[in-house]
């Protein structure tokens, strides 16, 4: 039986509590995700999707309700603590793939080791591995600026694993990208799934892509309206 | 926190935007290069001072009559009250008595009393003088230094003898090196005196900073004259200061103690004057005091310069933490603590600060050669002041540095994510 790694129950996000113009943009969400599952969570702008991503993402903290990541309750943490629970459990792949400028792709993919305090040795060889991993031990004394958007995203993968983080949490990691590099990147994720049985969740708004991950959330108006699986081959559980 | 790795990122931001960062920097290489420009010129013109002083003699003490109510309030050398009169002065016969009396301590006794100032000429020759009446311990007492014949004699004094000691100065103005000036007479003029007197020896003029220049540019140079032949014409025949040589090195404060304490006795019937002495080391304090304050003045300068290099570094760095919103969002994201971003920001400012302290290190150092040949002294760089300037820029920088880094630090991550 695997664990649950995202366990929400009656999630609400609300923003400008107490006002009279008080926003409830999350409304009782309640959602578990297993260890090991690839799901995609998608909606329309505005249906609170990213409120939620930020949520699992540990960016935030919920207005109401209960919210375990791999066990722990998240409501109470400190921003320290939400930050180290950042650095362990969570790889973030942006859709602007948001790699730090005038750093090359080592130094890039060495900066979440930088923050979990491994050394400088194991942070430089870890970092070449991933970067083989991703395909781009060619490129990785090159800047950011010098390289193509699937190459950044590639890097950015390759940073997202640097901790070996049991989720991975892509925000429509191929939204910036032609089809063609778009569907590498999605390969990717898929290889990156399926070698190392981690999570991952995919906040897309392209239901094509949804589709390939073994499961499929909705998200409309702050709820989920449906919660099937999708296409992808799913993980014998 | 990961200094390394911040101050090779910080250095990296710097070369991407040099002008800016060069910009940036400007306040701070002023401000450094003004301290270190004033205190080295300082420290340079502070020793060529004492050096000069120390050329009339480190053990020469100077006992001049001075007005009581300005006794505690001054080390002031000027002297010479505007109502003084022979009463008031010292007498011969006090000067021997005294010299006497601390016989044991003091090698030399020499008075001398400045007339005026004057020329000597010769046809179309000429050459600025002024006038000084001396003894023979002068030589002893100055630093007057022979080249030529010999200086006066207690026979010239005792004579009243027309003869006189002057500069090669005035040889080379008055016989253009031609004669020998030993045995020639000259003529001069000073106040409406007129006299010949007879050269019996040459002394080196040594050009001095601190005066002996006139408006045309000719230096004026002493003329040394028997002090009984001077005193014929004064107008008093006592003395309102005179000079001796201790035997002791240095010319003690504890003996000055001795010789004031000495004249307050023999002064004691005088409601208005008495005696004070000073060696060359509390010359040397006033003279270091005014030094002192001409550099804390300046250095009041240099700090509003290092104020405003400061505030100038902490709106570039406001700059940037705008600029960086959202690498500061990415770095939250992948798990920096807040503590880690104000780290790298204030580590920054830093380097910023350092990297100017530095430049303005160099930039204070050719300021004080320029300066320095200016006026003729040679350049002292004091190695504490070095250190202090790199420190004190540091501070600035962490100063400076902080506001801005604590805002970054504070940023939302999912706003920081959303910036554009």
């Amino acid at each position: 039986m695997a664990r649950d790694m995202i366990q929400m129950t009656g999630v609400d996000k609300n923003y400008f509590v107490g006002t009279p113009n008080e926003l409830h943009i999350l409304k009782k969400i309640s959602l578990t995700i297993q260890e090991g599952e690839f799901v995609s969570i998608v909606g329309v702008s505005g249906s609170g999707k990213s409120t939620l991503m930020n949520l699992i993402g540990v960016l935030d903290r919920p207005s109401a309700g209960t919210y375990l990541l791999d066990g722990m309750p998240v409501n109470r943490m400190t921003d320290n603590q939400m930050s180290d629970i950042r650095c362990e459990k969570i790889g973030f792949v942006f859709q602007t793939f948001n790699l730090i400028p005038r750093n090359d792709a080592l130094k890039n993919v060495e900066l979440p080791m930088l923050y979990a305090g491994v050394d400088a040795k194991t942070r430089t060889r870890r970092s070449r591995e991933l970067l083989e991993l991703v395909g781009m031990e060619e490129r990785m004394h090159h800047q950011p600026n010098e390289l193509s958007g699937g190459q950044k995203q590639r890097v950015a993968i390759a940073r997202a694993l640097a901790n070996d983080p049991p989720i991975l949490l892509a925000d429509e990691p191929t939204g910036s990208l032609d089809s063609a590099t778009g569907r590498m990147v999605m390969d990717l994720f898929h290889r990156v799934h399926e070698e190392s049985h981690k999570t991952v969740i995919l906040v897309t708004h392209n239901p094509a892509l949804a589709e390939e991950t073994e499961r499929i959330v909705t998200i409309r108006d702050g709820e989920i309206i449906d919660d099937r699986a999708g296409g992808g081959k799913a993980v014998s559980r | 926190m990961f200094l390394k790795e911040n101050a090779l990122l910080a250095v990296a931001g710097l070369k991407a935007n040099r002008m800016r960062s060069f910009l940036t920097m400007l306040g701070i290489i002023i401000g450094i290069g003004a301290v270190i420009a004033i205190v080295s010129i300082g420290d340079a013109v502070t020793a060529k001072v004492s050096d000069a002083m120390s050329g009339i003699g480190a053990n020469v003490i100077q006992v001049y009559v001075t007005p009581r109510d300005a006794k505690n309030t001054t080390t002031d050398v000027t002297v010479g009250g505007t109502n003084m009169d022979d009463s008031d002065m010292i007498s011969m016969d006090q000067i021997n008595a005294f010299r006497k009396k601390f016989a044991d301590e003091i090698s030399s006794v020499s008075v001398q009393e400045s007339y005026g100032d004057g020329k000597v000429q010769d046809g179309h020759l000429s050459s600025n003088i002024s006038v000084v009446g001396v003894d023979p311990g002068y030589l002893d007492v100055s630093s007057v230094k022979m080249v030529k014949g010999r200086f006066l004699r207690d026979r010239d004094i005792d004579a009243n003898r027309r003869v006189v000691v002057v500069s090669d100065r005035l040889v080379s103005d008055m016989f253009r090196g031609s004669t020998d000036p030993i045995g020639k007479e000259v003529s001069m003029e000073v106040g409406g005196w007129n006299e010949s007197f007879t050269i019996v020896g040459v002394y080196k003029y040594e050009r001095s900073s601190l005066g002996g220049m006139t408006v045309s540019g000719n230096p004026r140079t002493s003329f040394y004259i028997p002090i009984s032949v001077e005193k014929e014409q004064a107008q008093y025949q006592n003395y309102y200061y005179f000079s001796l040589k201790s035997k002791s090195i240095g010319g003690s404060d504890a003996f000055c103690k001795k010789i004031d304490s000495y004249f307050s006795k023999v002064f004691a019937g005088n409601s208005k004057y008495t005696c004070q002495s000073y060696n060359m080391e509390s010359m040397m304090s006033s003279v270091t005091s005014v030094m002192g304050t001409i550099s804390v003045a300046i250095a009041a300068i240099a700090a509003i310069a290092l104020l405003v290099g400061g505030i100038g570094v902490m709106n570039i760095m406001l700059v940037s933490v705008t600029e960086r919103t959202r690498e500061i969002g990415t770095r939250k994201a992948l798990g920096a603590r807040n503590s880690y971003i104000r780290a790298q920001f204030i580590v920054e400012a830093v380097i910023i600060c350092l990297i100017g302290g530095v430049l303005g290190i160099g930039f204070g150092v050719l300021l004080a050669w320029i300066g320095d040949s200016l006026i003729g002294v040679k350049l002292v760089v004091s190695f504490p002041v070095v250190l202090f300037s790199v420190g004190f820029s540091m501070l600035i920088g962490i100063f400076f540095g902080y506001y801005p880094a604590k805002k970054a630090s504070r940023l939302d991550p999912i706003d920081a994510l959303r910036y554009e």
